[in-house]
């Protein structure tokens, strides 16, 4: 085990704090990612119009931007609304919005957009003769859309899913400017502490090596698995 | 006009007079930054990518090893390596590059740069590998040497076929620059956080500063859509 002057131990810490916050920030953009691409593809305009406004907007912005919001921007809006309940209802209620939850949701949210798009790609991508065939099976709209349209989408989505999840990674060294104490966060302080930035950085910089390297090892192997059945040109 | 935005300025407790001038001072650094990075990146990136596309194993794989490393890493960590690693390089201190590179801005150009041109290098190797086989094949038939060929025949064309990625790329740098304000730097990011901090307001400073990033990303999307059409009118379908 690396020591790095006694640092060693918590920035490990740091690196399996920055894996969970990637792994949960992509469950949820891939739920969120699923309901925009879905409400994209809808005939109802309202559920439409604020799936396009969430991933036009969202892609528009810079992630840091809106971390900064989100976090800061939140727990203003639940301090208001604690003093709200309190002078009306006498209610004594406070949430402290921590680093983890606005850094995940935030990530989350923000990767949800990208998703979204990815999703609807592959979704437009399914050949419509295949729905056609399932509806004339006498198979319900939802039988359609978990046996027919899901798993043939997903290999088309496998590639942007895969790049969006690399993106995402490195994204979730941003966590550490709204003090979340992930491996960068610790990094840094490390290395302000023994005047030392190589020792440190280089290191955290080798893990997130590994952990693109090894995504896109298995994103290969996914594509591989998923396109099973596919007879290329 | 003029005195009826100070008017409307005077009446706001927040975007006064100084803060909005605060925002465009950042404005004037981000587009500044972002558009320094993209250039140099994109001179950079060029021959780089002709020398990721060659036959020598050693020439290729050392363009590759660094196209790797940073397009693997985190941009905000190759930025603490170079902001904060640089005051440790032997005699630095001494030299005269001191004055410059102890302000935040070089070093963050500098990453910005060697980071762009990472992404550019692959987005043109891959553009530069799909030539076709025969019009490479024609320049040689006609006598063309390497250079010329590659000057006449790959690269315009590798040019068209990279513009779409390309332009995903420069939105990407623009969301990209705003981890300068991390390292001090008062872009528009910077500037928002400056105005929280002040007022402590953080809905009012930080989506002002987005929709800043919206409104030039919305440019960037319409000028190479634009762009897109100039180079890409040999693909339009004929019908339309």
């Amino acid at each position: 085990m690396l020591d790095l002057h006694g640092y060693g131990p918590a920035i490990f810490k740091g690196a399996i704090l920055t894996l969970e916050v990637a792994f949960l920030s992509l469950f949820i953009a891939l739920l969120l990612g699923m309901l925009a691409a879905v409400a994209r593809l809808s005939k109802n305009k309202v559920l439409n119009g604020i799936a396009m406004v969430y991933t036009t907007v969202i892609r528009g912005v810079p992630d840091l931007v809106l971390m900064l919001l989100i976090f800061f921007g939140a727990q203003i809006g639940v301090n208001a609304f604690s003093d709200v309940l309190y002078e009306r209802y006498g209610i004594d209620f406070y949430i402290n919005i921590n680093e983890f939850v606005a850094g995940v949701t935030t990530i989350g949210f923000i990767f949800g957009a990208y998703m979204g798009e990815t999703f609807r790609g592959a979704f437009l991508a399914v050949e419509h003769g295949q729905i056609e065939a399932g509806r004339a099976y006498g198979m319900s709209a939802w039988q359609v859309f978990k046996r027919i349209t899901v798993p043939q989408m997903i290999r088309h989505a496998i590639p942007g899913i895969g790049n969006n999840w690399l993106v995402l990674v490195k994204t979730t060294a941003l966590v550490s400017v709204i003090g979340l104490e992930d491996m960068v966060r610790l990094a840094k302080e490390a290395a302000g502490a023994v005047h030392e930035p190589f020792l440190f950085f280089i290191p955290v910089a080798a893990v997130y090596l590994a952990l693109t390297s090894v995504s896109e090892y298995v994103l290969k192997r996914l594509e591989i698995r998923f396109s099973a059945g596919v007879v290329r040109a | 006009m003029y005195e009826a935005i100070e008017q409307l300025l005077a009446n706001n407790d927040i975007f006064t007079l100084s803060t909005v001038l605060e925002y465009w001072d950042g404005l004037v650094m981000t587009v500044q930054l972002v558009f320094l990075s993209l250039i140099i990146g994109l001179v950079l990136a060029i021959p780089l990518a002709i020398m990721r596309t060659s036959e020598n194993w050693l020439v290729n794989r050392s363009v590759w090893l660094f196209t790797y490393i940073f397009r693997g890493t985190p941009l905000l960590i190759q930025l603490y390596i170079i902001y904060y690693g640089v005051a440790y390089i032997d005699g630095i201190q001494q030299s005269m590059f001191w004055p410059i590179v102890r302000e935040a801005y070089v070093p963050t150009l500098f990453a910005f740069v060697l980071n762009t041109a990472a992404y550019t290098t692959e987005i043109f190797r891959g553009a530069i590998v799909a030539t076709g086989r025969g019009e490479i094949e024609a320049a040689m038939a006609y006598g063309m040497s390497r250079g010329k060929c590659m000057r006449r025949i790959i690269l315009p064309s590798a040019f068209r076929r990279a513009l779409p990625a390309y332009s995903n790329e420069v939105i990407f740098m623009l969301h990209a620059s705003s981890i300068a304000s991390v390292v001090t730097i008062i872009d528009i990011t910077g500037a928002a956080r400056d105005v929280y901090a002040r007022y402590y307001a953080p809905f009012e400073a930080f989506t002002f500063a987005a929709l800043i990033y919206l409104c030039l990303t919305f440019i960037l999307v319409f000028g190479f859509k634009q762009w897109e059409k100039r180079w890409h009118r040999h693909l339009r379908p004929l019908s339309s």
